[in-house]
């Protein structure tokens, strides 16, 4: 597993306080992993404030998955 | 009951009688207190008198920079933030046929956005630490409305609205959002009525006299204390009777 989606799993563990073995990759934050519309908000101000990146709103909208947050910092990172 | 040993608390517009008082008074509860104004010989006064536990730090908030920096400033400052009084706040009173889009703006500038500015600043922290207490000086006037006084007016019905929104929106993570309403208080801001109104003010207040500073500062230490946790979206009026809402 990448550093990225390593580092997204333990923010999203701390974040929620849900247990590890249930942030697979495909968990939805609010469907799976039961976060609320604050809770996704907190999840993005965190997940810039970690890797150093913006997510603009329209972003954030998209990323509903755990998958989905690992794929926008890669692509971020990576350009 | 009410102590706030180890909380840091920001006073906005703590050159003015109120802001005075309030900051004075969280001070005496046990805050750190951080006092904001543009004049800076008064904020040292002040800061002298208080004696520890004081940080001063100056504010244009018709700035729309200020209050995120003005947040940064006292969360690295005094080590945490946890009570935001937005108390600032200044009026240009005219009849609405003679006010200008720039007395409008001016009033609504300083009294509702930069409030929601500083609040906006202060949430993110506040959420991280599941605590916090975000207090916003009102007036009667928001909610009755006064003749001369359309800009203050809103803005302090905006402060209402803006803090039931907050207030809904980060009630989970330990945060309250509440106002306190004044009606007439001797400070700076009523010195200059003139004396028949202020005279005929008094015949509406069934208490028979104008606020103190010190009145409206006890409503404000209340709402920041642990004991009003479950108080939210809330707008204590503190106005000796005036208006019974
Ligand atoms: N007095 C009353 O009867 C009454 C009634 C209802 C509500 N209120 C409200 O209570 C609050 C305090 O009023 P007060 O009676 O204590 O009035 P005040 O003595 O005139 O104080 C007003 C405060 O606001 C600050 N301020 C104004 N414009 C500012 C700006 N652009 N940037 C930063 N600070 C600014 C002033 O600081 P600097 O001059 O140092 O910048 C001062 O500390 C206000 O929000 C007012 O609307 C008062």
């Amino acid at each position: 597993m990448s550093d990225t989606a390593d580092k997204v799993k333990k923010i999203v563990v701390e974040h929620l306080g849900v247990e590890e073995s249930k942030v697979t990759t495909e968990a939805s934050f609010i469907d799976d992993l039961g976060a609320d519309s604050l809770d996704t908000v907190e999840l993005v101000m965190a997940f810039e404030e970690a890797f150093g990146v913006e997510i603009p709103d329209d972003a954030a909208e998209k990323i509903t998955t755990v998958k989905d947050a690992i794929d926008y910092i890669e692509k971020q990172k990576s350009a | 009951m009410f102590d706030l040993t180890g909380k840091v608390a920001l006073v906005t517009g703590a050159t003015g009688g109120i802001g005075a008082a309030i900051a004075t008074a969280l001070h005496a509860q046990g805050a750190k207190v951080a006092i904001s104004g543009r004049r800076e010989a008064e904020l040292a006064a002040l800061a002298g008198t208080l004696g520890d536990r004081v940080l001063v730090a100056p504010a244009d908030l018709a700035d729309p920079a200020a209050p995120a920096a003005l947040i940064e400033t006292v969360e690295a400052g005094l080590g945490g933030f946890d009570i935001l009084v937005n108390n600032a706040g200044f009026t240009r009173d005219m009849l609405a046929l003679r006010m200008g889009d720039a007395d409008w703006n001016a009033v609504l500038e300083v009294d509702l956005t930069a409030p929601f500015r500083l609040a906006r600043a202060a949430l993110r922290g506040m959420m991280k630490r599941r605590s916090g207490r975000i207090i916003s000086i009102a007036s009667i006037v928001g909610v009755t409305g006064n003749a001369g006084q359309a800009n203050y007016a809103a803005a302090k019905a905006g402060l209402i609205g803006m803090s039931k929104s907050l207030a809904q929106e980060v009630a989970t993570r330990g945060v309250t959002v509440n106002v306190v309403a004044p009606g007439f208080v001797k400070t700076a801001m009523t010195d200059a009525l003139p004396e028949a109104a202020r005279t005929a003010l008094l015949t509406r207040i069934p208490t028979q006299r104008m606020g103190t500073p010190e009145d409206v500062a006890g409503a404000v230490a209340y709402l920041a204390s642990a004991e009003a946790a479950w108080v939210t979206g809330q707008t204590i009026h503190v106005n000796g009777g005036m208006a019974m809402i």
